[in-house]
């Protein structure tokens, strides 16, 4: 019993090892690719981060509760994205609440330009999306922390590295959604679409897509809120935002900073998730055939 | 053979992976279900050939599961053909559906076929405007032409007052309007309807059928028709297709049906029907050959007592006409006519195509019998009292040349 456990002991399987080696050829044969993808990346969301930066916040303020008027008509929402944008001005915390905000909107467009046709091409061949079932389960389960290291040899600390990471854990919603909402799409619209002669590019466009419209934004919200969640995580890499505060916080046991950064990504969070909701009365006709 | 719209030859649905098998155990006659134990596949349909001229309806009757839908849906490639034809008329051409290219088969459902869907299958993000002109938007027309179609199939239908509305904002009635105009704006020749009126209830359905029957007078389309309701199929329908299992054990028009079921399954179906509704009166008239003549004279009797009598001219006109002993005088039948306010030298006439249903009223109401005139206004033959009768019990000459039993 105790010769087998030295056998197993002993003649360790050099998984880690291995994967050091891949890592290592990846780095060295596609630095380019990894560069071009860190450049690509920072430069448009630097950008944008000193763009809005150079707008005056309360400017900002006025046109974020603009924005949650037209896209909800609720006087409620509106009083609330005003508070709570002026609370994290008050706190301090309104640089690293627009990085935050950037940091969200890029990886979840990302996510969506990856996950939206990857959603698509499953839902005409379902055999892929069995395929893909586990590895999106796994994308989701592995601590971020696993693949946090091969992607900051990848790209460096910095801004990119939270991004790849962000969308690497958020990008499954937006599949997932996607393949669901356009397989339930109802036979009986499908077959409306055929009968009036559509190519399979009008039927996905003229009929699918809209009628799995609200599931794949429910998609959608999903991502950003998972990006969000991720938020803590990109900034221990070095990309900034209100995770910097949370990060600095913790390593110096500072209760107040902890308290008041976590605020700000909770008011954040709702006001993005508020802001997308579909409204109630576009919710009413969605469920109808 | 050249007007036929569609036609049918001897046509196979199979679903399931195993369709040769089944193919060569049906040659072999084996039955559905043997076929499906030993398959796994479904014979849906088997073996149908029925055909539709231009400017008739097609109903296709039968029970749940009787394969109606499996045959309509082959005719726009919704349901493959596994066996024979399916031929559809296209310009001065001939297209068999079943084995066409893709190409050829979308643009027949784009400019040639249309479909009516038994639950609507609007589109519940498109406005009504929208939603009718869902058909011209997909072949790419210009958005002048199509708001110009799009406004007229709303009137047509009459639901201007509702073009901006979305589909769950109308009532089932009014849903199937929408249907029906979406159907109509592809100006399509042919119609294929999957019980679309079966999803409403009764006052409506009716309604609609009657609408459906008056914009056919209009538009002229070939339709084919799904239903599982007889008085339905007899209302609307030029020609009946009746499914029993797969197969189509009759196909006529409704009178042959009523008058002469060929088999159990068709005569319960007709049964349950009040046959006054579909026949019409040259069906059963007594025809003017066999009315009593004056011994000896020139003089026909109408009725039985020799009340109404009348002469024949050269071209076979009733002239002379006495009635209750004073010149008589023809009216010519209509449903808004007041039959209680007619003098009594008056005779109402029809003609050979006037429901009896006319004729009972007529009947009831003057004591004379209808009188049926033809097209030059000859003398065809008259209903009375007798006439009616023979229709009630499913008598007629034309059941008795036939052969059939009577019920
Ligand atoms: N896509 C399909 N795959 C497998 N079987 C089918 C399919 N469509 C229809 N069937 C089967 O074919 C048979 C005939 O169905 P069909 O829909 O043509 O009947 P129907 O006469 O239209 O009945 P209903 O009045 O209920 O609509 C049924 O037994 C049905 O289960
Ligand atoms: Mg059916």
């Amino acid at each position: 019993m105790e010769g087998l456990e030295q056998v197993i002991t002993q003649h360790k399987i050099e998984i880690g090892r291995g994967a050091k080696v891949v890592v290592d050829w990846l780095t060295s044969n596609f630095e380019w690719l990894f560069d071009g993808i860190t450049y690509g990346l920072r430069v448009p969301i630097e950008g944008t981060v000193d763009l809005l930066l150079a707008i005056p916040s309360l400017a900002f303020v006025g046109i974020c509760a603009a924005i949650a008027f037209l896209l909800q008509r609720s006087w409620k929402l509106v009083a609330f994205v005003i508070l709570g944008l002026l609370l994290i001005l008050n706190l301090g915390l309104w640089k690293d609440m627009v990085e935050t905000v950037v940091l969200i909107l890029y990886a979840t467009f990302v996510s969506l330009s990856i996950g939206i046709p990857i959603g698509i091409i499953c839902s005409r061949r379902p055999w892929l999306y069995r395929l893909l079932s586990p590895i999106l389960d796994m994308m989701q389960t592995i601590p971020t922390f696993v693949y946090l290291v091969p992607t900051l040899i990848f790209f460096g600390l910095g801004l990119v590295p939270g991004i790849i990471a962000t969308v690497i854990f958020a990008v499954p919603a937006p599949i997932r959604l996607t393949y669901l909402g356009i397989s339930q799409v109802p036979t009986a619209l499908v077959e409306a679409g055929e009968s009036f002669g559509c190519t399979r590019w009008q039927l996905l466009w003229r009929v699918k897509l809209p009628a799995a419209l609200p599931t794949i934004m429910a998609g959608v919200n999903q991502c950003i809120m998972l990006s969000l969640s991720m938020v803590v995580i990109a900034a221990l890499v070095g990309a900034g935002g209100l995770g910097r505060p949370v990060v600095r916080s913790l390593g110096q046991a500072n209760v107040p900073l902890g308290v008041e950064s976590g605020l700000a990504i909770v008011i954040v969070a709702i006001i993005l998730d508020r802001l997308l909701k579909r409204r109630a009365t576009q919710r009413a006709g969605a469920g109808q055939v | 053979m050249s007007q036929n719209a569609i036609r049918f030859e001897h046509v196979d649905v199979i679903f399931g992976q195993n369709a040769p098998r089944a193919v060569s155990m049906l040659d072999q006659g084996q039955g559905r279900d043997a076929i499906l134990d030993k398959t796994g596949c479904l014979v849906a349909v088997h073996d149908a050939s029925v055909f539709v001229n231009e400017g008739e309806i097609l109903v296709l009757m039968g029970l749940s599961g009787s394969g109606k839908s499996s045959l309509l849906r082959c005719v726009n490639g919704l349901n493959t053909v596994t066996r024979g034809k399916v031929i559809v008329h296209d310009g001065n051409r001939e297209v068999d559906v079943a084995r066409c290219e893709p190409e050829t088969l979308r643009r027949l459902r784009r400019n040639r076929i249309s479909m009516v869907f038994q639950q609507f299958g609007l589109m519940p993000w498109l406005t009504v405007r929208d939603n009718i002109g869902f058909g011209l938007d997909v072949r790419g027309m210009d958005r002048a032409e199509r708001d110009r179609i799009v406004e007229e199939k709303i009137k047509l239908v009459r639901l201007d007052k509702f073009a901006d509305k979305f589909s769950h904002e109308l009532s089932g009635g009014m849903q199937q309007r929408v249907g029906l105009a979406r159907a109509f704006a592809t100006e399509a020749d042919i119609l294929l309807m999957d019980e679309p009126f079966s999803a409403l209830d009764p006052l409506i359905r009716e309604h609609l059928q009657d609408e459906l029957i008056e914009l056919q007078q209009k538009l002229k389309k070939t339709i084919v028709f799904v239903s599982h309701d007889l008085d339905e199929a007899l209302k609307i329908g030029s020609r009946i297709a009746i499914m029993e299992s797969g197969r189509v054990v009759q196909f006529g028009v409704p009178e042959e049906i009523i008058l002469n079921p060929v088999n159990d399954y068709v005569r319960q179906f007709v049964a349950s029907m009040n046959p006054l509704t579909v026949l019409k009166g040259g069906t059963l008239m007594r025809p003017v050959a066999d009315l009593a003549r004056e011994p000896g004279g020139t003089t026909i009797q109408l009725d039985r007592a020799g009340k109404c009598r009348c002469q024949l001219d050269a071209r076979g006109k009733p002239v002379n006409l006495i009635v209750n002993g004073k010149p008589g005088e023809m009216v010519p039948y209509a449903t808004d006519l007041d039959l209680a306010k007619l003098p009594d030298h008056a005779m109402v006439c029809g003609t050979d195509r006037t429901p009896m249903r006319a004729a009972v009223t007529v009947r009831s109401q003057t004591k004379r019998p209808l009188v049926l005139l033809g097209d030059d206004g000859e003398l065809l033959g008259v209903v009375g009292e007798h006439e009616i009768y023979r229709g009630m019990l499913r008598q007629s000459e034309y059941a008795r040349v036939n052969g059939a039993q009577p019920m």
